[in-house]
């Protein structure tokens, strides 16, 4: 009884060594492991996911303002969103293998496509939730309509914006922990390719892949705290009070 | 039930083990309806056992997310820690999560099930809180009026007006489940993942096709169901807004946006 906890804390100590020291792989004679192929694999992750992230904010981000300031085509806007979550990513990309091809370009295109429905979605619906009497004010002064899409609904959606980049870059990093089936090796190549990595690197990379979504998350939500603006926060104080 | 899902069989089963006449897997085609019609018979079991990885992860989920609910709900100063608590889970990507857990629970659907229920408690216990916080204060003081207990008043009044926004949950919870649920190929269990990806399905284009409509189709049946459930213990609030449509539209849409502020 007292050695089975052990015994897995020792397998994470092993995944710990893995990650700082090379060692030979299991069946031909390489290194893997250690902070080398460790840094390699995860700015090939971080890569990946800052292209898709910046491909999916380039498409969903105009659409989204312009939908939610037009008013317009609600179902589609929402609808895409409960759509996107019904993706399974892992057929995503087997479709990407069968039909579009392999290589860093054809993934991105496929995270791009998982990245769109929730920032479209939040986009739309912070712009529409913001306070038609905020608008009417910006209107009455003078702002045009571009004027008030960029200079008052875009902050004061911003919130729920980044609440919809974040779901956006959680499912992208995660995505991306199987792109090595579509040939671009990411930290998931260590849990994909236990023949080479062993059990140990098998581990190592859920950790790498665990810490990395944690702390993106732990950034974002800093950046949704310094994009919300002090009006905003003040009144939900005050909600709150 | 665990053990039922447990005593799934397990993947790996050879796709080309071909009994068709047709050259679809020589031709590689598009796609090769010829093949599906004769081969269909092969996705029933995954299907199934996709359905209950998917039902059981769920179910559980929202048993434990209910009771964390029900205890912040008296307890208010535990619903930060909650949330923190199952944002963590919900953020570590479920691949990550399953290999995480093999050193303890090993190969196999308990691994898969554990991963995918610790997913959806985030999704679900935001909604049963934010049901919660929007049943209307007029409803409770008119049951604190007729002399209710705090504990009667919860299970009387607050949860069965909150029941609509839980399922709202619900919805959002089973439909990532399905698609992540494939990921738990990765860690030894059934479903439909290996249909993809264990051997050399996932070069054969036929194949991908059927499993990707399956799963989809599997998500929106669900969503559908939970749908109808949803508007039939929704009915009050429809007939009580009546007079303006605007409002509960606006609503609907302040729901979506928080759904994780």
């Amino acid at each position: 009884m007292i050695a089975m906890p052990l015994a897995f804390l020792d397998a994470f100590g092993g995944a710990i060594e893995f990650i700082f020291t090379p060692r030979e792989s299991v069946g031909v004679q390489v290194e893997v492991g250690g902070l080398g192929q460790v840094s390699e694999l995860l700015l090939e992750h971080v890569r990946l996911s800052a292209a898709a992230m910046a491909g999916g904010l380039a498409v969903a981000l105009p659409v989204g303002l312009y939908l939610g300031h037009r008013g317009k085509a609600e179902l589609l806007a929402v609808g895409i969103g409960n759509a996107g979550r019904a993706i399974p990513e892992l057929a995503l990309i087997a479709f990407l293998v069968a039909f579009v091809g392999i290589g860093f370009i054809n993934v991105t295109i496929a995270l791009i496509v998982l990245a769109v429905p929730p920032i479209l979605t939040n986009t739309f619906v912070g712009v529409r939730q913001v306070d038609r009497e905020a608008i009417d004010a910006a209107r009455g002064m003078g702002m045009s309509e571009r004027e008030i899409a960029m200079r008052v609904e875009l902050p004061l959606a911003a919130p729920t914006i980044v609440t919809g980049v974040r779901t956006a870059a959680i499912n992208v990093i995660a995505t991306a922990a199987i792109a090595p089936l579509a040939g671009v090796l990411t930290l998931g190549d260590f849990i994909l390719s236990r023949n080479v990595y062993g059990d140990e690197g098998v581990l190592a990379g859920a950790i790498l892949i665990a810490l990395l979504a944690l702390v993106v998350e732990l950034v974002l939500s800093a950046v949704q705290v310094a994009v919300t603006p002090k009006g905003v926060r003040l009144q939900r104080a005050a909600a709150e009070a | 039930m665990v053990a039922t899902a447990l005593s799934l069989a397990q993947n790996g089963s050879d796709f080309f083990q071909d009994r068709s006449e047709s050259n679809c897997i020589r031709d590689d085609g598009a796609f090769c309806a010829g093949w599906v019609i004769e081969n269909i018979d092969r996705y029933v079991q995954p299907t199934l056992e996709h359905l209950l990885l998917v039902t059981v992860s769920v179910a559980a989920g929202f048993a434990i997310a209910f009771a964390m609910a029900v205890a912040s709900h008296r307890a208010r100063w535990l619903v930060p820690p909650f949330i923190g608590v199952t944002g963590v889970l919900y953020t570590i990507p479920s691949l990550a999560f399953f290999f995480l857990l093999l050193p303890i629970t090993g190969r196999g659907n308990l691994t898969a099930i554990v991963a995918l229920t610790a997913y959806t408690l985030q999704i679900i216990y935001r909604n049963i809180v934010a049901g919660l916080a929007n049943v209307p204060t007029d409803a409770k003081d008119a049951g604190r009026g007729m002399g209710m207990s705090d504990r009667q008043l919860l299970w009387q009044v607050e949860m069965p007006l909150a029941l609509p926004e839980i399922i709202a949950g619900l919805r959002i919870a089973t439909v990532t489940t399905v698609a992540l649920a494939t990921l738990a190929v990765f860690a030894g269990a059934g479903g439909l993942g290996p249909e993809i990806v264990a051997g050399s399905n996932i070069t054969f284009r036929t194949g991908v096709v059927v499993v990707f409509v399956i799963l989809v189709a599997m998500a929106l049946a669900i969503d559908l169901l939970l749908l109808a459930v949803q508007r039939w213990l929704g009915r009050w609030r429809i007939a009580g807004e009546a007079p303006s449509r605007r409002k509960p539209r606006l609503r609907r849409l302040r729901a979506l946006g928080s759904e994780r502020a």
